[in-house]
């Protein structure tokens, strides 16, 4: 009979708790800076300029067909034998993360404005706008509208992700729960009040995302014509 | 010619190797409506596209009241993108499929090019596009968004979003083809209306009615060149050309009323 006993958990939550906090910094940051490069990394990529379009589509496709845990590595070890910078776990691991997502958002971004229909461009074209004030005004605020629902997958995909910044010893909500079930011998408690407090914070994150869809699908105005 | 609003000077315009427009020739006068007609693909749409350069000319020029668009660089045409897109907010027009932007009300439709294009303050932005709405008999629609409107309504707010811009000369390319036959009244009395104020208008239209009792001219295109035009009632009584008879005879809806 397996004896559980949450005392010795309880009483480093502190620790976890802070492990929790680097998570969602992490996530956060990586987000931040994720989005507006995926942005730009999918309007090269849609460019015409070949010049832009084709290393656009070479950076996207490589940071989401290379394995995350790979990059990391790279980041974290290889890139300060290439150039002289010295590498936290911290940066390397907002570095990766911030590339990889942007490169999912860059496809996200891509279908949305591609799903856009193109009267919606010669509309914005016949009243005077050039591409800039289209984009910007007329396609953008009614793709990103539909990207909603891809943006809140990606970005649990991200959280979940990072649980492998423990492996370059940033002190996340995993690399802490590695720390405290070694301490504390007690793996089982540790990892399972971990796997509750991942939940906790995904699920909560995906109720709030799908009561946005709910209100979008609601408002009727995010149908074309 | 002082009172040409429009001048279209030798127009080719081919897409690969299919040749579309094969040289046209035209003068819209200042508050002069002109009706094309041609068959299905005889490049009415491409004519229309070409005069407000979302479709670039192959050859020829096109002047707006004198002034040659573009740069004459030894005989071609340069265009630069900036002076296309002032261009176009003097160049009105209206789509078949309407094209209202979804995510904004009838109000900020009507707003958004004065806004973000012209740089007019909102105050008078909002002024301008009441007074169109009104225009086009919408007035209580302002605050709908265009899902919430029928087509015939969509339609006349698509011609207020374009008015508002104080256009020269207003382009309708089949606006009445994708709606269902009640609403095409309403939409096709706001252009007479249009009309009677002395717009300068193009308007591409299978209504032959509309053509008959408001225009003052008539186009038949085909095969991307002028093969007719005339005084309307003149022209569709008796068509100089078979084809022109044929096309006619093609659209056995319309009755002349003699
Ligand atoms: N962007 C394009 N690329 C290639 N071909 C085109 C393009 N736009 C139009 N065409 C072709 O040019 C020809 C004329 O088209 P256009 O749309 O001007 O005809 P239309 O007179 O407006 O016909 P409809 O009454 O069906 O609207 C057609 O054969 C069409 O397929
Ligand atoms: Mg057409």
């Amino acid at each position: 009979m397996v004896e559980w006993n949450f005392l010795a958990v309880l009483a480093d939550a502190d620790l976890l708790l802070q492990g929790l906090v680097n998570t969602l910094k992490v996530t956060f940051l990586a987000l931040l800076f994720g989005i507006p490069l995926g942005l730009v990394l999918s309007l090269c990529r849609l460019a015409r300029a070949r010049f832009l379009s084709m290393p656009a589509a070479f950076i996207v496709e490589f940071f989401r067909t290379t394995p995350p845990l790979v990059q990391l590595f790279w980041f974290f070890f290889a890139l300060p034998i290439l150039i002289d910078v010295r590498m936290t776990p911290y940066i390397a691991a907002i570095v990766t993360f911030s590339i990889q997502s942007a490169a999912f958002f860059a496809e996200i971004f891509r279908g949305g404005i591609q799903s856009i229909d193109r009267g919606q461009w010669e509309g914005a074209q016949a009243i005077g706008m050039n591409h800039w004030q289209s984009l910007r005004r007329i396609i953008l605020p009614q793709a990103v509208k539909r990207m909603i629902p891809a943006f809140m997958e990606r970005s649990i995909e991200l959280l979940k992700t990072t649980t492998l910044v423990s492996t370059v010893a940033y002190t996340d909500l995993m690399f802490q729960a590695n720390d405290l079930a070694q301490k504390t011998f007690r793996p089982l408690e540790v990892y399972t009040v971990v796997a509750v407090m991942y939940f906790v914070v995904i699920f909560v994150f995906s109720q709030l995302s799908i009561r946005v869809e709910y209100r979008l699908a609601r408002s009727g105005e995010s149908t074309v014509r | 010619m002082t009172d040409s609003v429009i001048r279209i000077e030798n127009l080719h315009k081919s897409f690969g190797s299919l040749e579309v427009l094969g040289g046209i020739d035209l003068d819209v006068r200042a508050g002069e409506t002109v009706t094309v007609l041609g068959s299905s693909g005889s490049g009415k749409s491409t004519l229309l596209r070409c005069i407000n350069f979302m479709e670039m000319p192959s050859e020829g020029r096109i002047y707006l009241h004198g002034d040659l668009i573009g740069t004459d660089e030894g005989g071609s045409v340069r265009y630069s993108e900036s002076e296309l897109c002032r261009i176009r907010t003097r160049i009105g027009m209206v789509f078949q499929h309407f094209n209202l932007f979804p995510h904004m009300t009838v109000l900020k439709n009507v707003m958004e090019g004065q806004v973000t294009v012209l740089g007019r303050r909102a105050g008078a932005a909002e002024a301008k596009a009441r007074e169109q709405l009104e225009r086009v008999g919408l007035s209580d629609k302002a605050d709908e968004y265009p899902a919430r409107l029928s087509g015939g309504q969509k339609q006349r707010v698509a011609i207020a979003r374009a008015l508002a811009m104080d256009p020269d000369v207003m382009l309708f390319d089949e606006v009445t083809s994708a709606l269902d036959p009640e609403l095409v009244g309403e939409v096709l009395r706001t252009i007479r209306q249009l009309a009677d104020d002395g717009m300068t208008m193009l308007v591409v239209t299978h209504e032959l009615g509309f053509a008959y009792h408001v225009a003052n001219r008539v186009l038949f295109i085909s095969d991307g060149r002028i093969l007719e035009q005339g005084e309307p009632r003149q022209i569709l009584r008796e068509p100089a050309t078979r084809r022109m008879q044929e096309f006619l005879d093609g659209h056995a809806q319309f009755r002349l009323p003699f």
